[in-house]
Order: structure tokens, then C-alpha cells, then sequence
């Protein structure tokens, strides 16, 4: 049974197809990298799994049950969570309290008022924890928006991860920084993700990162997929090939 | 008959006054993304400047009539007003968080509402001999101000004109291009800025026209604005935030149900207005043609 | 954002913020002694409006949400205090906040639904809108309410009817036990309202006002949470008008009227809307700023509208912010940079 299953999943913005019957399946544990041009639908896609969109027709199955119907709380208790490609986070709260947040409402905390947050012990050590694997300890009493912009990346990643998905979806999480830093990045990422055992689908642009850290690689172009393997076989596919250096794009 | 045919008329002399202030507030609403709460003020300035050009017209002994002229001149000044307020009082705070800006404009209702009181003092000052220099229409056994219908030929003419402006005109092109996407007016080459203070001139004519088609009828009083701005409120939320056809649909509900309130339940003639507006809320959330 | 962050250490910070609590406690405490019966009168409106304010920004400044409104629920207060006077005879001070709170919560979670279903400025103007119903009720129901006259509300007793204040010299009594009966309460609100915000739900109603996208993306209920800080927030403020009626020995319309929620909102910018104590300092800062307006000038508002806007333009984080920011500048060159 695959982790995640789309089947025939279609969304029409206006004359643009950017799902066109999507047959989409993740197993589970696999690090998978969705790529394609701008456009491609990959957004879109990710979109429609995490219900931030409503998708024209088609359903969606997590472990063989259907959750099309599912709001985005519903979704986030079944197991699915995910970043954003620009960066969200909670700027006014510190670093430690962003990630202590997802904490509090992954457990259903959030309801409580007459008791400190600072006083529940379980959710500060499990923070520690979750800032420890993503590098951020140090960063734990600076506001989230004092951070610098790869530190904020790892944050937003940090954020999804704690809420202890089975399904993580990451959009872009190495746009906007660095080389340096990306390498970083998508280590702390990887690894942190793979010792989790939680299963990953990320959308990148930058194909050394992609070739690096996938093992799996699936490429959508106008809504629909164009190619879907390992990182060996996308590397010899010639249509992909073209795509990926082409300079002219077919639209 | 010839009753309801006044309370129609009534209705209608109200729904043109309602219409000037609301649409003068979701116009710099539409194009600013301000909402003024010194728009009732400016209302209110335009009564009061109106009543008292009335009073040196008269006292310069120029025929009644004429002094209906005022009524355009006042509306003008309070624009002028506008043009100096903006820069000055709007434009340092464009942008800042939404908050300072009602905030500020807050202040602006303060300062408007005390400049008032220390340039006219505390007593009404009326334009009635105006009103009374028209003649009176007979409806049925009944007589009927010739005033009040001229107010509403006077709504009828700025409803149509404030369209004419906004969707006929090369003008309007600039200031819908402006309210729908601000960034991608100025990068287009827009003068923004210039854009900005023309549309809440236009706002603030509209406010002060609305004060002075009304002071002939209703005295200039202290407070009158700040009434004023709970009323324009009610309509936006009937009619929605930053439509034309907004503001004229809601003025003209809020008119009527007014009217029949206080014809039928007089004690809460209000309360049954803020009951149309709620069930309309809970229908449209942002009113009944709200952009916002 | 800012490549060189400044990193007050929390629990340092912690540490002065209760010593900085404790001897503002203290310092409230020893006022009395030391100035007239005027003041002490002045500074308990102050800490009235210190409630008023803190009720308020549990909505603006740490759920995102700006109500020009809040008259609504001061004035709910007020009037049932005179109403329970009326109606059934009741002058203890402790009744009037158990059985006025309750009424201020219903109010406030019905008007909290129909406000939170809306985005920001539709938001403000129905937290208008709705509070000018009640204006108008309390105009148009004169027989009920006293229409402009109002309703007197001669002085409560306190602590469950032992203390009261007939007789002569009654009024001076009065002044100073009301003093710190308000002080108490005051207190106890603060402390009530700071774990709000410390606790778990209020983490979640920052990050709602930082991020609503990403707050929906870790599974929170927005409008809910929304609705609850409307509802706490309501009650705070109602609390307010509550202690305001015995000493104003009044209740009018006025005090309905939405001019006033923008007194409150003035006066939390004046304090600071980001900081916890901003609210407080701006409650008294503002209580003893208009008084001396009104007493200088027949055009306070003149005066209060400029002093607002420049306030606006040059001291957008308040007091208590601007005072802060320089402690933190203090401290960073303590720490050797710049």
C-alpha cells in the first residue's frame, strides 16, 4: 500500500490545466523531489494534497483512506504536513516558540489558558530536541524574524516536522539562499527527515540538490508527469533532459 | 395616498444625503484602503460651512435663490480641505500598519470636530431661509418642500456622475487601475500619489456636499458628523465596502427601513435597522456588493 | 531580519519584569500617602482604564484584531451595575462584578460570532456598529435607562457588604478604600490576563495574529480562537466600566458612545500595543492626560487629536515601547556593539 495515492486529480485555473489527472503515489520512507519549470503544477499539486485548495475532481487516499474531503485540521491529524516556499512563520514569536507551537497543537494544548507555557516540561524538551536536530539550540530566544534567511528556512522545515508527520511536503526549502547554505540546508533536512522515518516529497528547482538527496525523482510538466524514477534514470532521459537544459520551454 | 407618497419622498431626500457621505467613504476606501473616520467630520464641516455662507449671502442682501449656489462652493471647500489633509495627515502613514491609519484619521475626527466648535461655536446655525425661498409641491391634500425634491434630483444627478466619472472616463481608468492593484498602477507609471489625493478630494466633495444639500433641512449642529459616521457605516455594511452601486443600494434600504421604522415602531426604529444589516451580513459577509 | 540580533536573555528578563511589577505594586500601593484626595481619585480612573485597556489588547495587540467597539462592553458593565442597583436592590461591590461579568460574556460571545467571521476593517466597523446598538437602546429606552440623563449609582459596599461608607466622612473614606479595592482588583486582573497570555492559548492567538496561513497549517481553529479572545477580551473591558460607576456615581450614554472606544484604542497606542505593561501605562498616562486637557482647555479634543497624531507619527510603539527599545540599545552597548 503506497503512503499516498492522487487518483485523477484535476484543477483548472481558468484556461490553465495545472493538474490534469494527476496519478500521484508516495511509498513510504521514500525522499522523494517533485521538480518541473515554473507552472508546472508541482505547487498546485502540493496544494490540493494539504487542502489548500479544493480540486475540481479526482480523490486523494492516505493509507488507503480517502481524505478528499478532509479540511486542513483533519488532514494535519491524519499525518500530512508541510512548509511553504515563502518562508511562514510566526515572526513575532521567539524561535523556541515556534516550534513549542506546533508542539501545543499537534497535542491539543492549545486550549489551555490557566497554565504557563513556559511550565509544561514535556513540550520544552521535545522543542530542545526538534531545535537541536535542525541546528537551530542556540537560536532558541531570538525572534523568529531576527533570524537570517537559511536560519529561517530551517525553521519553517523545523515548524512542519514537529508536528510528527508520517507525510511531509517541503516547498522550495533552499529557495533564496546561498550554495553554501543550501548544501547545509538540505543535509540538516535529509537527514533529520530519514532518522525520523518520516517520508518526504520536496519541490525543488535546484537539480544538484535534487540528484543529491532523492531517491526518487518525479517531474511534472503542465500539469501532467512527465518522468518518475530514481536519480539515475531521470539522469538518462533524454526528454527530461531536454526539458531540464532546455532553453526554450515548450510553452 | 399621498402619505406614503411623502414618506417616499422623505425616504428618498435621505437616501440621497446617506449616499453622498457612503459613497464618498468607499470611494477613498476602494482606491486608499483607508477607511476615514473623520469622514462623518467632513460632512459636517461642508454643513456648517454651507449654513454659513447662507448667512453672509443673505446678509449681503443676494436674492434666496442664488444662495443655493453655496451649496456646490461649500462642497468644494471641504475638497480643498482634503487636498491639504492628505499629504499632510494621510500620506506619512501609508505605509504603516492599517491600525495607525484609522488611528490617524482618528485624531483628524478630533481636531475636525473641536475646529468646528471654535470657528462656529456651540449653537446650531441653520440655512432654512433657504429651504424656504423654494416652493412648495402639493401632493394629494398635502404640501411637500420643493427643497427636499431638488435634494434628490441633486442625488440622482451625483449618483449618476460619480458613474459617469469612475467607468466613462480616463480618469476613472486611473482610479479603478489604482484601487485593484496599487503596485501595478505605479510600476506602469502612474503618478500614484497624485491618484491618491485626487480620489480623496473626490471623497471629501462628496462628504461636503452631502452636509450641505442637507443644512437648509437639518441645522448644523456639534456632533452631527460623528452621528453621521455610524449611519455611512450601516450602509457600507448593507451595501458593501468600495462599490458605487454599494453605497446606493445600501443608502437606499437603510432609507426606507428608517422610514418605515419610524413610521411603525418608533422606539426602535434603529434597532430594526441594525436587524436589516445583521441578516444581510449573515447572508453576505461583505455586504451586498463589498469588495473588501 | 536583523543580521545582528540583540539576545536579551529570557529568563534575565523574566526576572526583571516581576521586580519591575513588585515595586510598581508597591509604589501604587504607597500613593495615597503621599498625595491629596483628588489624585487618588484620578489614579483609580487610571487603573479603571489600565483594565479597560488590557481587556482591549488582548484583541489588537496579541490576537491581531483592532474593535472600535469596546465602549459596548464598558458601558454593559456600567449599566448592569446600575441596573442590579435598581432592580433588585443590590449595593455590594463583589455582586456587581459576579453577576455583571456573566452578562458582559454572553454580550461579548454574540457579538464576537457575528465580528470574527470578518477580515480586518469589515471586522472594526461591525465592532462599531454593534456597539452603537446598544448606544442606541440605552438612548431610546429612557425609561429604562435614564435616556442622556442616566442612572446614579450612589457608593457600593465592599467586601461582602463590611464596609460601607454612609455618614460623615464618607467621602473621603471612600476615595481612599476605593482606592485600593480598585488596586486589588487591578492586580488580581493583571496577573489573570498575564498568564493568558503566557499560557499555551495565547501562544496560539500570537501566532494567529503573526500568521494565520501558517496557524491553519499546524491545525488551529482560527475563527475559534478568534471568538475566544473576543469573548475574554469583552469581559475584561466590562470589568472596567463594573469598578468606573460607583466612583463616577453616574452611568450615561456617553460612555456607549463609540468616540469612547477610540479613547481606549488612544490609550493603548499610547502605552504601546505590543507590550504587556503598555496598556497599563497607557490607561493611567492617558486618564490623567485628558483630565488635565478638559481642565486646561474647552478644545481638549483639539488637543488630544494632535497630541494623538503625533504620537502616531513619532512614538508608533508607545510608551512602554519606545522606553524598551532604548533599553535595549542601553544594553547592547553595555555588551560592547552598537
Amino acid at each position: 500500500m503506497s503512503l499516498l495515492r492522487t487518483v485523477e486529480l484535476r484543477k483548472r485555473f481558468g484556461a490553465l490545466n495545472a493538474c490534469d489527472g494527476v496519478n500521484f503515489a508516495v511509498e513510504k520512507g521514500e525522499f522523494l523531489s517533485l521538480v518541473g519549470s515554473n507552472g508546472a503544477g508541482k505547487t498546485t499539486l502540493v496544494n490540493l494534497i494539504t487542502a489548500h485548495l479544493e480540486p475540481d475532481s479526482g480523490r486523494i487516499l492516505f493509507e488507503d483512506r480517502d481524505i478528499t474531503g478532509l479540511s486542513v485540521s483533519q488532514r494535519i491529524k491524519a499525518g500530512i504536513a508541510r512548509s511553504f516556499q515563502l518562508v511562514n512563520l510566526f515572526d513575532g514569536l521567539s524561535v523556541f516558540d515556534n516550534v513549542a507551537l506546533a508542539i501545543f497543537a499537534r497535542d491539543g494544548k492549545t486550549a489551555k489558558i490557566a497554565t504557563l507555557a513556559a511550565n509544561d516540561d514535556d513540550v520544552r524538551r521535545e522543542t530542545r530536541e526538534v531545535l537541536a536536530e535542525f541546528g537551530l539550540a542556540a537560536k532558541g530566544e531570538l525572534s523568529a524574524g531576527e533570524l537570517a534567511q537559511g536560519e529561517r528556512k530551517l525553521l519553517d522545515v523545523a515548524v512542519a516536522y514537529a508536528l510528527r508527520p508520517n507525510l511531509l511536503f517541503l516547498d522550495e526549502p533552499t529557495s533564496g539562499v546561498s550554495s553554501a547554505e543550501k548544501a547545509q540546508i538540505m543535509d540538516t533536512v535529509s537527514s533529520v527527515v530519514r532518522s525520523g522515518a518520516v517520508t518526504a516529497v520536496v519541490i525543488e528547482h535546484d537539480m544538484d540538490v535534487v540528484f543529491r538527496y532523492s531517491d526518487r525523482i518525479v517531474m511534472m510538466h503542465e500539469g501532467a508527469f512527465l518522468a518518475d524514477g530514481p536519480p539515475d534514470a531521470i539522469r538518462a532521459n533524454e526528454t527530461v533532459a531536454s526539458i531540464l537544459l532546455g532553453i526554450s520551454s515548450p510553452t | 395616498m399621498s402619505i406614503l407618497a411623502i414618506q417616499v419622498l422623505n425616504s428618498l431626500f435621505y437616501a440621497s444625503v446617506l449616499f453622498l457621505i457612503a459613497a464618498g467613504l468607499s470611494l477613498i476606501f476602494g482606491v486608499m484602503r483607508i477607511v476615514n473616520l473623520a469622514h462623518g467630520s467632513l460632512f459636517a464641516v461642508g454643513a456648517y460651512i454651507a449654513a454659513w455662507l447662507v448667512g453672509r449671502a443673505i446678509g449681503l442682501g443676494v436674492p434666496v435663490v442664488w444662495a443655493l449656489l453655496v451649496i456646490p462652493i461649500a462642497a468644494v471647500a471641504v475638497a480643498l480641505i482634503g487636498i491639504v489633509i492628505e499629504p499632510l495627515l494621510l500620506r506619512p502613514f501609508y505605509r504603516r500598519a492599517e491600525e495607525y491609519q484609522l488611528l490617524v484619521t482618528f485624531g483628524l475626527l478630533l481636531i475636525l470636530e473641536d475646529l468646528m466648535r471654535l470657528v462656529w461655536g456651540g449653537l446650531p446655525l441653520t440655512a432654512d431661509t433657504v429651504m424656504d425661498a423654494l416652493p412648495v409641491v402639493h401632493i394629494g391634500g398635502l404640501v411637500y418642500p420643493g427643497y427636499n425634491i431638488l435634494v434628490i434630483g441633486i442625488g440622482i444627478v451625483a449618483a449618476v456622475a460619480l458613474w459617469f466619472l469612475i467607468y466613462e472616463t480616463k480618469f476613472g481608468v486611473l482610479l479603478r487601475a489604482t484601487s485593484q492593484d496599487r503596485r501595478m498602477a505605479a510600476a506602469l507609471g502612474l503618478n500614484v500619489g497624485l491618484v491618491y489625493v485626487a480620489a480623496f478630494a473626490i471623497g471629501c466633495f462628496m462628504a461636503g456636499l452631502g452636509g450641505a444639500i442637507v443644512v437648509p433641512s437639518h441645522a448644523a449642529v456639534l456632533g452631527m458628523g460623528v452621528e453621521a459616521l455610524v449611519l455611512a457605516f450601516v450602509v457600507v455594511v448593507v451595501g458593501g465596502l468600495g462599490s458605487l452601486k454599494g453605497a446606493l443600494v445600501g443608502a437606499l434600504i437603510v432609507s426606507f427601513v428608517r422610514t418605515a421604522g419610524i413610521q411603525f415602531f418608533p422606539e426602535v426604529e434603529l434597532a430594526v435597522l441594525y436587524l436589516i444589516a445583521a441578516v444581510v451580513l449573515i447572508a453576505r459577509p461583505t455586504g451586498l456588493f463589498g469588495t473588501a | 531580519m536583523k543580521a545582528a540580533a540583540i539576545a536579551l536573555p529570557r529568563s534575565q528578563t523574566g526576572l526583571w519584569s516581576y521586580a519591575a511589577a513588585a515595586l510598581g505594586v508597591a509604589v501604587l500601593a504607597a500613593v495615597p500617602e503621599f498625595v491629596g484626595l483628588y489624585q487618588t481619585q484620578l489614579l483609580t480612573y487610571g487603573l479603571i482604564m489600565a483594565i479597560a485597556a488590557l481587556g482591549f489588547n488582548l484583541l489588537l495587540g496579541y490576537t491581531g484584531l483592532l474593535s472600535f467597539g469596546h465602549s459596548a462592553y464598558f458601558g454593559l458593565g456600567a449599566y448592569t451595575v446600575a441596573f442590579l442597583l435598581q432592580w433588585l436592590g443590590i449595593h455590594s461591590m463583589e455582586f456587581y462584578i459576579l453577576l455583571g461579568l456573566p452578562v458582559a460574556a454572553i454580550v461579548s460571545a454574540l457579538f464576537g460570532y457575528i465580528c470574527v467571521r470578518h477580515t480586518r476593517i469589515f471586522f472594526g466597523i461591525l465592532t462599531l456598529a454593534l456597539s452603537q446598538v446598544l448606544y442606541s437602546l440605552a438612548l431610546k429606552f429612557f425609561w429604562v435607562t435614564g435616556g442622556t440623563d442616566g442612572l446614579r449609582v450612589p457608593r457600593p459596599t465592599l467586601l461582602a457588604g463590611m464596609i460601607d461608607f454612609a455618614g460623615s466622612g464618607g467621602f473621603p473614606r471612600f476615595i481612599r478604600s476605593y482606592y485600593y479595592y480598585v488596586l486589588g482588583v487591578f492586580v488580581l486582573s493583571a496577573a489573570i490576563m498575564w498568564v493568558i497570555v503566557h499560557s499555551p492559548f495565547g501562544k496560539a492567538l500570537q501566532a494567529i495574529r503573526d500568521n494565520e496561513i501558517r496557524a491553519r497549517f499546524l491545525g488551529l481553529r482560527i475563527r475559534r480562537f478568534r471568538w475566544a479572545a473576543f469573548l475574554l477580551s469583552g469581559t475584561f473591558t466590562a470589568l472596567a466600566g463594573i469598578l468606573w460607576v460607583p466612583l463616577n456615581g453616574l452611568t450615561t450614554p456617553d460612555v456607549l458612545y463609540w468616540p469612547f472606544s477610540g479613547e481606549i484604542v488612544f490609550m493603548t497606542l499610547l502605552g504601546g500595543f505590543r507590550n504587556f505593561s503598555g496598556p497599563i501605562v497607557g490607561g493611567i498616562v492617558f486618564t490623567f492626560l485628558k483630565t488635565y486637557a478638559v481642565a486646561s482647555t474647552e478644545y481638549w479634543q483639539l488637543l488630544l487629536g494632535s497630541v494623538l497624531v503625533v504620537l502616531i507619527l513619532l512614538l508608533p510603539t508607545g510608551i512602554v515601547g519606545a522606553l524598551s527599545q532604548l533599553a535595549k540599545r542601553v544594553w547592547a552597548t553595555k555588551e560592547g556593539r552598537t
